[in-house]
């Protein structure tokens, strides 16, 4: 849950940067951005930017890290120091280590790791740019660099972020209103089957609540996933 | 690629990517690119694609500066640049690269950090330049060295209101008073050259990174690779890191 505040998020129908409650950010992806990378993605929220870099599946040493019979993944989650107003120290934080393993928590399900024994697949996510829902971003670019690397999928990984906002129930949080919000919900899941892979929260909500939320980020993500789709398909245009 | 294949070429005058021993590669410089930073900018040298943004924070001027700001550089190999990364807090190299950077703009005077101090001996607006690195393909010195510079021109330093930032207004543009250009100067066997690829600089015996000023003084220099160099060598690259600093400041 956020600070309190006096300011009015919503007025007459219409958040602080315009936008109508089921409204989601515009939205840029583009996939193939880091050349050294076996996959890589930018994605682009509003004002909310993360870039993502797949490496692997790779050998993994030391030896005794391995699984026999999968490849493991690895997930770093990190902020550029000049990605908010106030400079972020380099190093990882607790908030970006607990990140870091829902990141990778949520891409997992997605993955035929069994196809890859005794490698790893390293996912590396940052925040170039802060706005909000950021975890939800990087989500979305490190689903789309591990689909550019090849890496065999089930259904690439949609994560959109619900909440509530002075008492309305919103998508896609921008960082005032994450600050300022009665409750936050990033959600990520695989829209073939509409698996939950990411869920969290924080706040004041009824489970009724909660219920329509996470029933609207099912239906609003559909639209990130023809995004996703999209930009993976342009990448292969090309 | 083999490093004996990329030894061969260069004995016989040729590159990788078929260049010059003194070309660049094609340099893009993009500006005020992070709307959370004070300044920032873009440089992709070739594949080589770095970001710098600047961050202005209150701190403490130095005992020995009290009428000055503060100028800190940090560099960190973000393992999203490279296979050679690792994560886990900067390494020599990332420090030493931020280093030179930092001393690039310091003993340029490029800051006019005198502006900076806000109450002698108490508080001074501290200027972060932060290095990452997107992708790594030779030459990050340059590349990160020119960022710096081309972030620090567009940085605005914000407003300040009983002592809190006020960041969505401004007080004033960063005062600037010179502009370094960092060259980097490559030496293999008797061959100098220009922007190394990674490759190449897996093999180099030798560099010299050559910080210089709009007069074609230079400000800051510093060798590094295994092999020593004589004296003639040295010149030589001194010489030809000036002469090609003209072209990339032409850039900015």
């Amino acid at each position: 849950m956020g600070m309190k505040t006096d300011e009015k998020l919503i007025m007459n129908g219409k958040r602080l940067d315009g936008r109508k409650k089921d409204e989601i950010r515009e939205i840029e992806m583009k996939v193939g951005v880091i050349p050294n990378a076996n996959g890589s993605a930018q994605v682009r929220f509003g004002d909310t930017v993360a870039i993502a870099g797949v490496y692997g599946p790779r050998p993994l040493f030391p030896k005794h890290l391995q699984e026999s019979d999968r490849a493991i993944i690895k997930c770093r989650y990190n902020m550029a120091p000049f990605s908010v107003e106030e400079r972020v120290r380099p190093g990882p934080s607790r908030r970006a280590i607990e990140i870091s393993k829902v990141t990778r928590l949520a891409l997992e399900p997605a993955l035929f790791l069994e196809d890859y024994p005794e490698t790893v697949v390293d996912v590396y996510i940052e925040i170039l740019q802060a706005d909000g829902s950021t975890r939800v971003t990087g989500i979305n670019a490190a689903s789309l660099a591990l689909a550019d690397a090849g890496v065999p999928m089930k259904d690439l990984v949609v994560a959109l972020s619900g909440g509530k906002i002075n008492d309305t129930l919103v998508l896609d949080l921008c960082g005032k209103e994450d600050n300022y919000s009665d409750a936050d919900i990033p959600i990520a899941f695989m829209p073939r089957k509409k698996e939950i892979t990411l869920l969290q929260m924080d706040g004041e909500l009824t489970p009724q609540e909660i219920k329509t939320i996470i029933k609207n980020v099912l239906k609003a993500g559909e639209e990130v996933y023809k995004k996703q789709k999209e930009a993976l398909m342009k990448k292969y245009e090309e | 690629m083999r490093p004996e294949y990329v030894i061969k070429l260069l004995e016989s005058g040729e590159r990788i990517d078929e260049r010059k021993f003194d070309a660049f590669r094609d340099i893009k410089i993009e500006t005020g690119i992070i709307k959370r930073a004070e300044g920032s900018a873009r440089v992709k040298i070739g594949k080589t694609d770095v970001i710098v943004g600047i961050k202005t924070e209150i701190g403490e001027p130095f005992s020995d500066m009290p009428n000055m700001g503060i100028l800190k550089t940090e560099a960190e190999f973000t393992p999203i640049a490279s296979p050679d990364f690792e994560s886990g807090p900067p390494g020599e190299d990332a420090t030493e690269l931020a280093r030179i950077v930092d001393r690039g703009i310091r003993e340029s005077g490029c800051i006019d950090l005198e502006k900076l101090c806000i109450k002698e001996g108490e508080k001074a607006w501290q200027i972060f330049v932060d290095i990452q690195i997107i992708n790594h393909d030779g030459n990050l010195i340059d590349a990160s060295a020119l960022a710096a510079v081309a972030a620090l021109r567009v940085t605005r330093v914000p407003k300040l209101e009983d002592d809190k930032i006020i960041r969505d207004k401004t007080e004033m543009k960063l005062p600037l008073l010179h502009t370094p250009i960092t060259v980097t100067v490559g030496k293999f066997s008797d061959k100098f050259i220009i922007d190394p690829l990674k490759e190449e600089e897996e093999i180099l015996d030798s560099k010299i990174s050559v910080a210089v000023m709009e007069d074609g003084k230079i400000c800051a220099m510093q060798k590094s690779g295994e092999s020593s160099l004589s004296m003639e060598d040295a010149n030589e690259m001194i010489d030809l890191a000036v002469k090609k600093s003209k072209e990339m400041r032409k850039l900015l």
